[in-house]
């Protein structure tokens, strides 16, 4: 496939490893900030061919992962109601909740469906206007926009009967809260190609500036992370600081404005919980007052909910970069995508799941 | 969730609002919202997020990627 084989070229990667190796004279601690990249990095074992100077940390960029626990049993509680058929991304619905999760809810009989795009729930409701039908609009700023079209779409074409429940995060702040950490010791960051497709990178030139830090956009292929990673190395190197743009074939400096002005239509910038870390501020979305109605929060009163985390689980230091998923006590044992005690062990993003899937026989 | 793969463009349905379209992804076939890409054409590669295309894919960038990776490969030719 063009785009994809190039960047995943063994000799393009043995001859960026050496590039790496020769810019590297001293340690570094580089975080990929996307999931998608953590799962990349470990697939293809480049934690293992880079120098040994170069620490990666793995950053919070899974949106499954971070998504808090009260909502996961709000999603639950709405989920098990009769008359509503509640749809999903496929990694949301193992995810567990303070007592079950989604699965389990559609093992009981719940209409639980998983949808490959926001439109295909708001079809399903055009489809049966005599059901309620949610969507679970989890993500970053590459899905934000996808899902406020389902919202506009809805608002549009009189749908009454479709609700988004969303859980939207945004990158740059959870940047600055790990900047702004006094245990942070990452220098360089690979930022995250897909988000900074839809945003740009303009938002990240003050980051840069004020922490003294280089951040790279950087793709999701073997090729992209190594050519991302030399690219970090050498600023940090150079003692430079500056936003580059490694995926330059995709990210344009402004983003797609288009796909901008649909998330400013529909959302607005709130303080947000993230699972395992706490409240960050201005690090979500909310669905702005004129699109109320479509608030799944709004339309189905759930009450209070006490939300229980599984004492055995570190996903919070994992989350941070401050504990790598085998040494939790619980990795491969207690804890595994089939039975996951917390969630980054579910994602296709979740470093633990990364680790377990390609790592284990490495560390068991 | 972030994960986008590129796929070409076949055929563009220029009646349907939003934007639609038709991609192959290596052999699979989607119907895909053009919405964000409206200067997109028939045979253009995009980069496609849960249904939607976030961005054109620039093929000269791509290019230029591709020529300073060699250029990497050659200074470490260089110091080797």
């Amino acid at each position: 496939m063009k785009f994809v084989d190039e960047y995943r070229d063994p000799e393009a990667v043995r001859s960026l490893v050496t590039a790496l190796r020769a810019a590297t004279t001293r340690p570094w601690t580089i975080m990929e900030i996307c999931g998608g990249q953590t799962h990349a990095i470990v697939k293809y074992g480049l934690d293992a061919l880079i120098p040994g100077e170069i620490t990666l940390v793995h950053g919070p960029g899974c949106p499954v992962c971070v998504t808090p626990v009260e909502l996961i049993d709000r999603a639950v509680a709405i989920a098990s109601q009769p008359d509503v058929l509640f749809t999903s991304f496929g990694d949301m619905l193992r995810v567990p909740g303070s007592s079950t999760d989604l699965l389990s809810v559609k093992a009981r009989g719940g209409d639980v469906r998983i949808v490959y795009s926001p439109l295909d729930g708001l079809k399903l409701a055009i489809q049966q206007p005599s059901r309620q039908v949610v969507f679970f609009a989890v993500g970053f700023e590459t899905t934000a926009p996808a899902n406020a079209m389902a919202v506009v779409q809805a608002h549009r074409q009189g749908v009454k009967n479709f609700s988004v429940l969303n859980a939207h995060v945004r990158v740059p702040p959870a940047i600055r809260a790990i900047l702004s950490s006094p245990a942070n010791r990452v220098q360089g960051f690979l930022a995250a190609g897909h988000v900074c497709t839809v945003m740009g990178f303009e938002e990240y030139l003050p980051l840069a500036e004020e922490f003294h830090t280089p951040m790279v956009i950087t793709g999701f292929e073997p090729v992209d992370i190594l050519q991302g990673l030399t690219l970090t190395v050498r600023q940090l190197e150079a003692g430079h600081a500056e936003v580059e743009n490694q995926y330059a074939r995709m990210v344009r400096r402004e983003g797609n404005p288009a796909a901008r002005a649909v998330i400013e239509e529909v959302f607005e910038i709130a303080d947000r919980a993230w699972r395992g870390i706490g409240l960050i501020p201005d690090s979500g979305y909310r669905i702005r007052d004129r699109y109320r109605a479509f608030d799944a929060e709004e339309r189905f009163a759930v009450g209070h909910i006490e939300a229980r985390e599984s004492p055995l689980c570190i996903a919070g230091s994992v989350l941070q970069g401050l504990r790598k998923p085998h040494e939790c006590t619980a990795f491969g044992r207690e804890c595994t995508p089939e039975f996951p005690l917390g969630a980054p062990m579910v994602s296709s993003e979740g470093a633990c799941a990364a680790y377990y899937r390609y790592k284990k026989s490495a560390h068991s | 969730m972030c994960l986008a793969v590129p796929g070409k463009v076949l055929e563009i349905h220029h009646a349907e609002t939003p934007l639609m379209g038709n991609v192959d992804f290596a052999g699979v076939q989607k119907q895909i919202c053009l919405e964000w890409v409206p200067e997109v054409k028939v045979g253009d590669y995009v980069i496609v997020h849960v249904g939607f295309a976030l961005n054109t894919i620039d093929e000269q960038e791509a290019e230029e990627t591709l020529r300073m990776l060699k250029q990497m490969g050659a200074f470490d030719d260089e110091v080797r």
